[in-house]
């Protein structure tokens, strides 16, 4: 079955749409949380009515502006996507899919593009507690916005509160509040909302470090300095217990992603972490040698994280892919052998139903439910096929952790010096400040690659693989499409870059 | 009511009109929408839109899920 999918065209498929998908989160991750910093320096101004901070507010909002309208019209292509490049993908999950993505629209549409207008166009025309209403409503409506891409998101990590229907080749939603509320959607939303968070911190005080490297404006960066810095810690220790809670659920619900972070073959008890590594690019699964060359470990560690209890199991890939009858773990191959009888099961359901034998469709049927859970194995070649790129993941998940220490630093310095008045001279601060927006966002994205990343094969945990999901095009289509793509990206982006720095240039003197 | 409706109506027109920076911005926006549309409406066909119903897109699929059809 599978020798007929073009595997080239499907890398293509995927590769397009990291590419979208990537340049998208250039701008969501800055909206969702200048948003919140522009709502309290409002808040500051309508509380003391100084109007420095009105100034500093209209400065910022007028970037939050520019950023929000680009990552608008990125992520509207990313939908577009999914149904050119997805459709077996965007048909199957429709279902489910449909009410979150119509809800995001509604809150969208009412709630964001309706105080949006008021922020903008209401600064001299209404109150200013009716303006600060609506500048609050902009960001929680922008972070509900998120929170329904996020739990489509999660539940392809996690597919719940939903039945497949053999008749539409869908799968179609049965509880609403268990899609919703799946632990996956929780701490994806929480995880993902809080970096943005952290990011859009370190934009403001890379600004403003630019500000007072240049002399400029700068009691207005001191004050930015200050609200973000306060902004960006209280973000980032949210963002450690959430990415602890992520790594939980992944070893509940996706241990391969896990084993694959850690870049863990063999399981143990307990199950040390490595903090730093340096892979051996030979290895392969189930050759018994060492994953790496060298390695830091901490005993016990992965354990504590990924379970909670010190002496707990966690499996490798070695255990997830050949079995662990000790920790009852099943082996992938005979996931695969369950694969293929549900999809013989369905292959005889769609024939019976052609027919009309009744009989003959409710034995396909029920061979079908039987190993349902297993469907998207019955895809597979062989049980490597269900490794994710674990180089990728591992070094990805590294560079995150590492990258989201550093900004907290970055935080911590920033708070002393400011509290000490001495900010303004601390020059080698200020140049880092400026370079750290660049490691958040490397750090931003690295989260992405390995959420993406370590879920490969599948475009639907256990049950899709992204060999099935995509759509039935030619492998030159899609790879012309995507450095079609890459060079409209990168010469818009120059383009809405060049926008965002001269309307930082100008500074708030524009207001 | 009327009133009301024409006050917000006004009140996005002056918006608009006023609106310096944001001209280029949706600009820039519109070109990128233009341009990557086209692309992939022409590049990228969505082989279920073929399908006058949502019962022959529903086959379509479950023949790709049980048989793939051999490459182009």
């Amino acid at each position: 079955m599978l020798e007929s999918i073009d595997l080239t065209q499907v890398d293509w498929a995927r590769a397009q749409f990291a590419l979208t998908a990537m340049f998208h989160w250039i701008f969501v991750p800055l909206t969702l949380g200048l948003s919140f910093l522009v709502a309290f320096f409002e808040s500051i101004y309508v509380k003391t009515g100084n109007p420095e901070w009105k100034r500093l507010t209209r400065f910022w909002m007028g970037l939050f502006a520019i950023n929000f309208a680009i990552g608008v019209a990125t992520g509207i292509i990313m939908e577009f996507e999914f149904g050119t490049n997805w459709s077996n993908y965007s048909w199957m999950v429709g279902d489910i899919f449909g009410a979150p993505l119509a809800v995001e629209g509604i809150f969208a549409f009412f709630i964001e593009a309706t105080f949006f207008a008021v922020m903008f166009f209401g600064w001299d025309r209404v109150s200013k507690k009716t303006h600060l209403f609506a500048t609050w409503m902009v960001a929680i409506g922008s972070n509900l916005s998120a929170l329904w891409i996020l739990v489509a998101n999660g539940w392809m990590q996690l597919p719940v509160g939903m039945s497949f229907n053999p008749d539409a080749a869908r799968f179609e939603m049965q509880n609403f509040w268990a899609v919703l509320f799946s632990p996956v959607a929780v701490s994806k939303f929480t995880h993902t909302t809080s970096s943005g968070f952290m990011l859009a911190a370190v934009f403001v005080i890379a600004v403003s470090s630019w500000f007072l490297l240049k002399q400029r404006h700068v009691e207005m960066a001191k004050r930015s300095i200050v609200v973000a810095a306060t902004f960006g810690l209280i973000a980032g220790l949210f963002v450690a217990f959430t990415g602890d809670e992520s790594a939980f659920t992944n070893a509940h619900h996706q241990p391969m992603k896990l084993a694959a972070m850690e870049s863990l073959y063999h399981g143990g008890i307990p199950t040390g972490l490595i903090p730093f590594g340096i892979l051996d690019p030979a290895k392969q699964p189930g050759d018994g040698k060492d994953a790496f060359l060298v390695k830091v470990e901490v005993p016990g560690v992965l354990s504590l994280l990924a379970n909670r209890v010190l002496t707990s199991f966690v499996p490798g890939i070695d255990d997830l892919l050949y079995g662990n009858p000790q920790q009852h773990i099943m082996s992938t191959g005979d996931k695969i052998a369950r694969g293929k009888l549900a999809v013989a099961g369905l292959t005889r359901y769609k024939e019976a139903r052609q027919t009309g034998d009744a009989a003959a469709a409710a034995s396909a049927l029920e061979q079908l439910r039987a190993n349902q859970d297993y469907l998207g194995y019955g895809y597979l070649n062989r049980p490597e096929d269900a490794v994710p790129s674990v180089p990728l993941t591992f070094y990805s998940f590294r560079a995150m952790i590492a990258l989201g220490t550093v900004l907290m630093l970055v935080f911590v310095l920033f708070l002393f010096f400011s509290w000490n008045g001495r900010i303004a001279e601390q020059r080698w601060l200020l140049r880092l400040g400026v370079l750290s927006v660049f490691l958040a966002y490397l750090a931003s994205e690295a989260g992405w690659i390995v959420a993406e990343v370590g879920r490969q094969p599948w475009a639907i945990q256990d049950l899709l693989p992204v060999t099935v999901a995509n759509s039935n095009l030619s492998s030159a289509t899609v790879q012309t499409t995507f450095f079609a793509f890459l060079i409209v990206f990168t010469t818009l982006l120059i383009a809405e870059i060049r926008i965002l720095l001269k309307q930082i240039q100008t500074g708030p003197e524009g207001h | 009511m009327f009133q009301r409706f024409a006050k917000i109506f006004d009140f996005y027109r002056q918006g608009f009109r006023s609106m310096r920076l944001g001209r280029t911005l949706w600009t820039v926006i519109l070109i990128k929408l233009v341009v990557l549309f086209t692309l992939a409406r022409l590049l990228l066909p969505d082989h279920l839109q073929n399908f006058p119903t949502d019962r022959e897109r529903g086959a379509y699929v479950l023949g790709q899920l049980t048989q793939p059809p051999p490459r182009p």
